[in-house]
């Protein structure tokens, strides 16, 4: 796929996964309004009203602000901020200047603007972009990716970032993160609401002499069910997203460079400090570039990992870099 | 029934070739808008130049002939008319700097120096932003290129005139080669 068929395919799956998230928050929603509110008797449906208005604030919320929420998150300071501090030495002056070349090199490259740059004052390396779309974008690296990074390794880096914001995939991920959020919240409201709504089972024990009671039980088995996995099911789903992209990410970000070292040893060095990143919380660990958790689960390839990973395994990203390069 | 299937097909057939139409008016204009980039990069180069050869002029007085081949491909790059006799000009301007640079690897007083250091990366960055900009032009000419000459766009790209668009090589031999740095100093 091109980069026009990535984008239009993005849009369509921003799209579809929120519509399956909202239907899904529709049927949490929905489920407690039959069971516990009992609407056919006049009250309102205000489970459902309260799904639907979780669901949407938060979709909307995220993608109009969620770049400001995840910089303020992380304490990212913005690079002219840096590099017009009194303060600051000609080494330090020379490599925020480094950067902010790199940054303008693959916006070119890419023939998009040039995002805003910020720092995140962590000694981990990492980086990772936010924004909704490549007029809104910022990338942010970490203090410690700038100070173990040469300029080719940089590149690699922030090409792969770059093609994060070309190809749609921050927007998409943004709104993942969001929904998961919101039927997380929601699932712990309905649960709780099955807990102390005692008398809630008697008005469905009063439906099922009403007639049509296999068909309301059925639907009741499958609320609770979702209502437990949901957390579950969502951050499965917003995983899965996720991984794949990483694989694109690396190999459009090698088109750009047109140099899959760069960024393969760029890994091999990110790799090396398995410091987790304490400034970059578990929100918004699908956006960078490899795993601030530093969770085992991404180390590996099979079933779990598929599951629960938001990155493929380092060995094979820096494999299928080498590849490129034709060194295997 | 026959007048309304023929009418659907009529139909359909002009929807398609608007649509390809308006693609290929899309894509000749980032063509078109790739090109200004290059450009916009290579007036960057022009400015930066002098700034470069001031700050290494005193440490590097006896190399007066690399600066001096320097700053004679700038003035002849920036006179340059049309877009092959650019492309060969720059391209002399670019061996020119390639030499400089290697060049001032060889003074430690300058290596040292914090403006030079800025000054390298400020080169080696416009350098990059040149190359990613003919980078860009060429995939994008390709693209636009390859939408006017596949099958069944190609009956009708020519006719709405439509050309081809000319990719950016190397048009001087000796810009593919390495260049050569002579240590000894006369």
């Amino acid at each position: 796929m091109n980069l026009y068929e990535q984008q239009a395919s993005n849009r369509r799956k921003t799209w579809l996964v929120m519509a399956a998230f909202i239907a899904f928050l529709f049927l949490l929603g929905f489920g407690f309004d039959v069971f516990y509110v009992n609407v056919g008797g006049g009250y309102v449906p205000i489970g459902s009203v309260l799904a639907l208005a979780v669901g949407s604030v938060s979709a909307l919320a995220s993608y109009y602000g969620g770049d400001r929420a995840v910089l303020l998150a992380t304490s990212a300071k913005p690079l002219a901020d840096l590099a017009s501090a009194p303060d600051a030495s000609p080494d330090e002056k020379l490599k925020l200047r480094q950067l902010e070349n790199v940054v303008d090199e693959m916006a070119i490259a890419g023939g998009i603007p040039r995002p805003r740059i910020y720092i995140v004052p962590d000694p981990d390396p990492n980086a990772f972009a936010t924004g909704r779309d490549a007029e809104h974008a910022s990338i942010a690296v970490t203090r410690g990716l700038l100070d173990a990074l040469d300029r080719e390794e940089l590149q690699g880096v922030v090409a792969h970032e770059m093609s994060h914001i070309r190809n749609l995939d921050v927007r998409l991920m943004t709104i993942v993160a969001a929904l998961v959020g919101a039927s997380a919240l929601l699932s712990d409201w309905a649960r709780r609401g099955m807990m102390w709504g005692g008398g809630g089972s008697s008005r469905s024990r009063d439906r099922d002499r009403d007639g049509g009671g296999i068909a309301a039980i059925a639907f009741f088995v499958i609320w609770a069910i979702a209502i437990l996995l949901a957390p579950l099911i969502a951050q499965t789903l917003a995983m899965l997203v996720s991984r794949r992209r990483e694989y694109l990410a690396d190999a459009s970000g090698a088109e750009l460079t047109r140099n899959p070292l760069g960024l393969a040893r760029a890994l091999e060095k990110i790799e090396a400090a398995t410091a987790p990143t304490a400034a970059i919380n578990r929100g918004s660990a699908h956006l960078c570039i490899t795993d601030p958790l530093g969770r085992q689960v991404n180390l590996k390839e099979g079933f779990w990992p598929d599951l629960f990973a938001s990155h493929p395994p380092m060995p094979a990203r820096i494999a299928a870099l080498k590849e490129m390069a034709f060194q295997r | 029934m026959a007048f309304l299937i023929i009418l659907i097909i009529v139909a359909v057939l002009a929807v398609w070739a608007i649509a390809s139409y308006n693609r290929l008016v899309g894509l000749r204009n980032q063509v078109a808008n790739g090109w200004r980039q290059i450009d916009v990069q290579l007036k960057r180069r022009h400015d930066l130049i002098p700034n470069l050869v001031n700050t290494v002029r005193g440490a590097m007085d006896f190399e007066r002939d690399t600066l001096t081949a320097v700053m004679e491909a700038r003035a002849k790059a920036m006179s340059a008319s049309g877009p092959a006799d650019a492309a060969q000009k720059e391209g002399q301007l670019t061996q020119a700097l390639g030499r400089l640079i290697a060049v001032a690897e060889n003074y430690p007083t300058l290596r040292a120096n914090e403006n030079v250091k800025m000054l390298q990366e400020e080169l080696s960055a416009t350098e990059n932003k040149v190359g990613f900009a003919r980078q860009f032009y060429n995939d994008i000419a390709t693209k636009f290129n390859t939408a006017q000459q596949v099958f069944p766009t190609n009956v009708f790209a020519g006719m709405f005139g439509f050309k081809p668009a000319e990719l950016f090589e190397i048009t001087d031999v000796r810009e593919r080669e390495v260049p050569t740095v002579d240590l000894s100093r006369r």
